[in-house]
């Protein structure tokens, strides 16, 4: 009889330490902090304006089904394995957007996938690349954002499935897959590759659709840039590395570039699917830095495309 | 006889699409193909790196007024699968939408149809190759 208290006494205090555990383990300010602030020069809104273009801000966040690509209401639809994710409204509405927000807000979720209540955010959004971006460039896009016009209305929440829909798992997941920090140059390289590096792993977060999946939603490292499944399950996204076969290997700077502004491939094949919406997105950069992704991409060692999943 | 002949003749079409449809996919794509061959020259020219040329300017927009007017019959029920197409299910989904893309790149294509000098010609290809890429976003899927 003692025993068997005894017993059921330390299982109930194992279970308690394990709930604590996971509940400080998964703590969104501890599992990823964010980068801090402090004093910023005035914001660059022009350049924010770019990396708006290059995050590809609108995409996701414009208002579906109207053209102005700066009413950012949110509510694009976004189908995945684990459930329908709706992109918020990231306007500077007061109520319905984030013009209450102040900057060490917008920091907190696109370097540490963070939101306002202190609770994680879902890496639908791809704060995994945006964390690249130092906190003087998210101010400045912070800054341009704000210039845009306030929507009212809000996108409905997402709708996942369980265990999916509990948030606190996100952080078991950071754990496992999110590494932060701004991006560092590297010395040895060119200044034009760096930038290529930056705007191609950070803002423009190509890695993102251009990589394969594990069960978990994050991207398998060996694949980064070897294309794989649309993750929204409709065809399949090519490899962006130097694979002769059918990635980018024959494919010249300039071609890459020109892909990037006027969606042409080198066989004027134009690119669909999301990416024609990616193309308008990279047409308003500059020359410079579109031939600067193209130095960076060509610098990416080939890697063969994973395996496609069996046709349905 | 005569009866005969008219069975005949519309046996001989009957045979002549099927053939014609015998395998859809491919055709489309040796068609778009033929698209991007064009849209190759008329780059060229656009940018400078070939001499413009009236006769072949004027041909790009035949080819593609001639695919946007072939286009359309080559997307049976039956194809949408198989030979390694990318086309997307939004065609069959939404065929009023699919055909108006590409009736718009047609008039798009008809507006160069005379064009006789480079100016005229940027304008005319920038205007018509707009479609390439809006129509893709919708009716492709990923490769």
């Amino acid at each position: 009889m003692l025993l068997l208290r005894r017993l059921l006494v330390t299982l109930v205090l194992l279970a308690a330490v394990a709930l604590g555990g996971f509940y400080l383990l998964t703590d969104p300010r501890l599992v990823s902090p964010a980068p801090e602030v402090g004093a910023l020069p005035a914001p660059d809104i022009e350049n924010g304006k770019v990396l708006f273009a290059a995050g590809g801000c609108a995409s996701c966040h414009a208002t579906p089904g109207q053209d102005d690509r700066t009413r950012l209401g949110g509510g694009l639809a976004l189908a995945s394995a684990f459930g329908t994710f709706h992109a918020p409204n990231i306007s500077p509405h007061t109520r319905d957007g984030i013009g209450n927000w102040g900057i060490q807000d917008f920091v907190d979720a696109m370097a540490a996938g963070v939101g306002r209540q202190g609770e994680h955010l879902y890496p639908a959004f791809p704060y995994t690349s945006y964390r690249l971006m130092p906190p003087k460039a998210l101010a400045d896009l912070f800054a341009y954002i704000r210039t845009l016009p306030p929507v009212e209305g809000r996108a409905p929440a997402h709708e996942l499935r369980f265990p999916f829909n509990i948030r606190r798992l996100v952080g078991g997941w950071k754990l496992l897959f999110f590494e932060g920090g701004s991006f560092r140059p590297d010395p040895a390289r060119s200044e034009a590759w760096n930038r290529g590096a930056y705007l191609v792993n950070g803002p423009g977060h190509c890695a993102e659709c251009h990589s394969s999946r594990n069960g978990f939603g994050a991207i398998v490292p060996a694949t980064r840039f070897a294309g794989g499944p649309d993750p929204e399950g409709k065809g399949f996204v090519p490899n962006i590395t130097q694979d002769e076969a059918d990635g980018l290997g024959k494919w010249s700077k300039e071609e890459i570039a020109e892909l990037l502004k006027t969606g042409f491939t080198p066989s004027f094949d134009s690119v669909g699917g999301p990416m024609a919406e990616v193309v308008r997105n990279m047409a308003q950069l500059s020359d410079a830095d579109r031939a600067a992704m193209a130095e960076y991409l060509k610098s990416l060692p080939a890697v063969a495309t994973p395996p496609r999943p069996q046709a349905k | 006889m005569i009866r005969t002949a008219f069975v005949l003749a519309g046996l001989g079409l009957g045979l002549a699409a099927t053939m014609a449809q015998a395998d859809p996919i491919a055709e489309r794509q040796q068609l778009m193909k033929g698209v991007g061959r064009a849209t190759r020259e008329g780059a060229a020219m656009a940018k400078g790196d070939a001499a413009f040329d009236a006769a072949k300017a004027q041909g790009i927009f035949k080819t593609y007024a001639d695919a946007a007017k072939t286009m359309p019959t080559l997307f049976p029920e039956t194809s949408r699968t198989g030979g390694e197409t990318t086309a997307a299910p939004k065609i069959w989904e939404d065929q009023a939408g699919f055909k108006a893309a590409f009736a718009k790149f047609e008039a798009d294509a008809g507006a160069g149809a005379g064009v006789t000098d480079l100016a005229g010609f940027r304008a005319a290809f920038g205007a018509a190759t707009k479609n390439c890429g809006a129509c893709h976003e919708v009716y492709r899927v990923k490769r």
